[in-house]
């Protein structure tokens, strides 16, 4: 008993004595991993506030995240399946539509979310410290909840549909960690600039819907003519949906090359992304 | 482990304004803001210097101090004086320009309250959500939950968004919070002047029990009063640089004289619809507004009246340099006759032995109506003086500070019965 009331005093006198130095900080800068995890209890807390106050006061609450993925499929099942016909590897549409609908709807909420969160969260960044990366990352996982919640009404299609999910179901969280990457990746650039320029509030929805239409959600990546696929497969979200298809459905070509091109198009945006945004930081609460 | 807790070397902070321009400047700004950056891209070298929009400003400029474990200090000065920029460094939001700073121990900076205080979450979500917003753990804070909650006298509704609290119950909590942070140094930017009368005396005993706890304290605040009881070292801010370093009453006493109206008579035109005071004048013992304790003074005034006042009443106030008010005499129409017509009239208060000790003071001068009545006017702050002992010994030397006012008085002592 009284060992562990020692070690706590220890640690604490060890935490006392550390010295901080402040000083202008030029070039790059290390992106301190440990300090963030050290800050877990407050990303969790964000998440948290984010969540509850976007369902604070509405009637419907948690429904709505049903609500919102059931309409889109049902729009765009009426409109690209039934009337525009597009093929879709022999799934019926709703569920080969949906399934990849799912990821993208994470990635495109991620995104939003981190790339205006430095603006949305300005007053907190002018008066505490704190590391920077909390915020765009809190913004990551909010919309994680909805995504689990949409994947429960895909199990019950996929149950209405008889359709069983393949062996490779299990590297469905790696496909899941990769659109979180790229849309983390994005995010931090985004979020970064925002702070400076705020024409990216006006040019990232159209960036999103842009990559909307580079990625195959309502179509099949077989549509893509076979000389541009090596363009296609540097969107690493193309990666990231045909690998769920493939995971949950069992269609769709996923070769190595596609995986491993996309894997590295996340890394060159998401690396270099980190140590911008370190290196931006230190300015985000002077020109916010 | 070393005495000193914060170390400031040349500290300076740049800030470009190229920013903060009107609205119409600003949508021309925009507007030329593509054709310049092509033009710059276009080889005309470097950016041309916009001199309309462009503007540096040192917020800081080569501040340097060193600050004990222990100690506490209030940072006084003029708006832009650049106090707040000094705390924001000391705190890691922005980063120096040049110099450094060398801080041994934990740092909690309080530089508003209530900051990421969410509308939507209840006082309970919040004081949590604060509490890891200013860098507590959940352990920490389910420590002091209790307290917490006490404190801001909120317990009923603790969970009821915060949106529906009254701003003193929000400010309440908010503050609540803050306080207890259990830091090693604790920066605390104007943040005193929370809720009612009552809730701000409790807050003032609240820092005041943290600064006697054996913390580090730097205290920002334009309230002299609070800073004056709070701590015992002061850094007197101006234009950026810190001009003054010491006992918290010298240099509250520098910073009210550099403050001080350099004229030392008040005057003011007459007005057509209003009794005015168009001047007062004290008349001290001494040239150079200097007062001797214990020698007569006079006040004068001057009211100016376009109408007859009913049941006029003038009054003044002497403030001390804690902006203490000490001594307040009057004169009222049902004592002496006074303004029942119109016209100029002059006024003279003759204190025969001035009391007031050593110090520096000025006058706050009010004017109206009888009791219930219209208040014409209050001026504040004006006449100063100061009041020296000179010509006057004692055993031991006359100490700053030691007291308000000396009375006159008679000693008796006498040999009650030997031992």
């Amino acid at each position: 008993m009284s060992h562990s009331i020692n070690s706590g005093q220890v640690s604490r006198v060890a935490c006392e004595d550390t010295v901080v130095h402040l000083c202008p900080s030029r070039g790059w800068v290390p992106i301190q991993l440990r300090e963030l995890w050290d800050y877990r209890e407050l990303i969790s807390l964000l998440v948290w506030r984010d969540l509850k106050a976007a369902h604070a006061q509405t009637v419907l609450g948690v429904a709505w995240v049903f609500v919102k993925p059931a309409v889109l499929m049902t729009i765009f099942t009426i409109v690209f399946g039934l009337l525009a016909k597009i093929p879709s590897d022999g799934i019926p549409y709703p569920l080969f539509m949906f399934s990849a609908l799912l990821p993208w709807q994470y990635f495109a909420r991620a995104l939003s979310g981190a790339s205006t969160s430095l603006v949305a969260n300005q007053h907190l960044i002018t008066k505490v410290y704190f590391p920077r990366l909390v915020i765009p990352l809190s913004a990551m996982v909010g919309p994680l909840f909805e995504f689990g919640i949409s994947t429960l009404l895909l199990l019950l299609m996929m149950g209405f549909y008889e359709v069983v999910p393949t062996r490779g179901m299990w590297l469905l969280p790696m496909f899941l960690l990769m659109g979180m990457c790229t849309a983390f990746g994005a995010g931090i650039w985004l979020s970064a600039l925002s702070v400076r320029f705020r024409d990216v509030a006006h040019a990232h929805p159209f960036m999103t819907q842009i990559w909307f239409f580079a990625t195959p959600v309502l179509y099949p990546s077989s549509l893509v003519p076979e000389s541009w696929r090596w363009l296609y497969w540097m969107n690493p979200m193309a990666g990231v949906i045909e690998g769920f298809r493939w995971a949950l459905l069992g269609t769709g070509r996923l070769s190595v090359s596609m995986v491993v091109s996309s894997l590295v198009v996340m890394l060159v945006m998401l690396v270099p992304g980190l140590y911008v945004f370190r290196r931006m930081e230190r300015t985000f609460a002077d020109r916010v | 482990m070393s005495e000193v807790a914060i170390r400031a070397v040349g500290l300076s902070k740049l800030y470009h304004l190229n920013k903060s321009c009107g609205l119409q400047q600003s949508c021309i700004g925009s507007l030329s803001a593509p054709i310049r950056t092509i033009k710059s891209w276009l080889g005309h070298g470097i950016v041309e210097k916009t001199s309309e929009f462009d503007a540096n400003l040192w917020a800081l400029k080569d501040v340097s101090f060193d600050i004990k474990r222990g100690e506490v200090v209030g940072i006084i000065g003029p708006n832009g004086a650049g106090k707040s920029t000094l705390l924001k460094i000391l705190s890691r939001i922005t980063d120096p320009t040049e110099g450094h700073v060398e801080i041994q121990g934990r740092v909690r900076s309080l530089l508003e309250v209530g900051t990421g205080f969410h509308p939507d979450l209840t006082g309970r979500e919040n004081i949590y959500l604060n509490g890891a917003i200013l860098g507590l753990k959940k352990a920490e804070i389910g420590r002091t939950f209790d307290e917490i909650v006490d404190f801001a006298e909120v317990d009923r509704f603790l969970d009821t968004p915060v949106k529906y609290y009254s701003s003193g119950m929000y400010m309440r909590l908010a503050f609540s919070v803050a306080a207890h942070l259990e830091p090693d140094i604790l920066l605390v930017d104007e943040v005193l002047a929370v809720g009612d009368a009552a809730f701000q005396k409790k807050s003032l005993g609240k820092m005041r029990h943290v600064a006697r706890e054996g913390r580090t304290v730097l205290f920002v605040s334009h309230n002299l009063q609070a800073i004056s009881v709070l701590t015992n070292r002061g850094l007197l801010f101006s234009g950026g640089r810190c001009v003054s370093d010491g006992p918290i009453s010298s240099v509250l006493a520098q910073y009210l004289h550099e403050e001080m109206r350099p004229d030392t008579i008040y005057s003011d035109g007459p007005s057509r619809s209003a009794p005015r005071i168009t001047r007062v004048e004290v008349r001290t013992s001494k040239p150079g507004n200097t007062q001797v304790n214990d020698e007569s003074i006079e006040i004068r005034f001057e009211i100016t009246t376009p109408e007859p006042i009913d049941g006029a009443a003038l009054s003044f106030q002497v403030f001390n340099s804690l902006q203490q008010p000490i001594l307040h005499l009057w004169t009222f129409d049902s004592e002496r006759p006074m303004c029942r017509e119109i016209g100029v009239f002059r006024l003279v208060c003759r204190i025969p032995r001035l009391h007031l000790y050593m110090g520096d003071y000025t006058l706050t001068v009010h004017l109206s109506e009888r009791a219930g009545g219209k208040k014409y006017q209050t001026i504040e702050g004006i006449c100063p003086f100061k009041v020296v002992m000179y010509g006057k010994t004692r055993e031991f030397e006359w100490k700053p500070d030691a007291c308000a006012y000396l009375e006159d008085c008679d000693w008796e002592v006498e040999s009650a019965s030997s031992i």
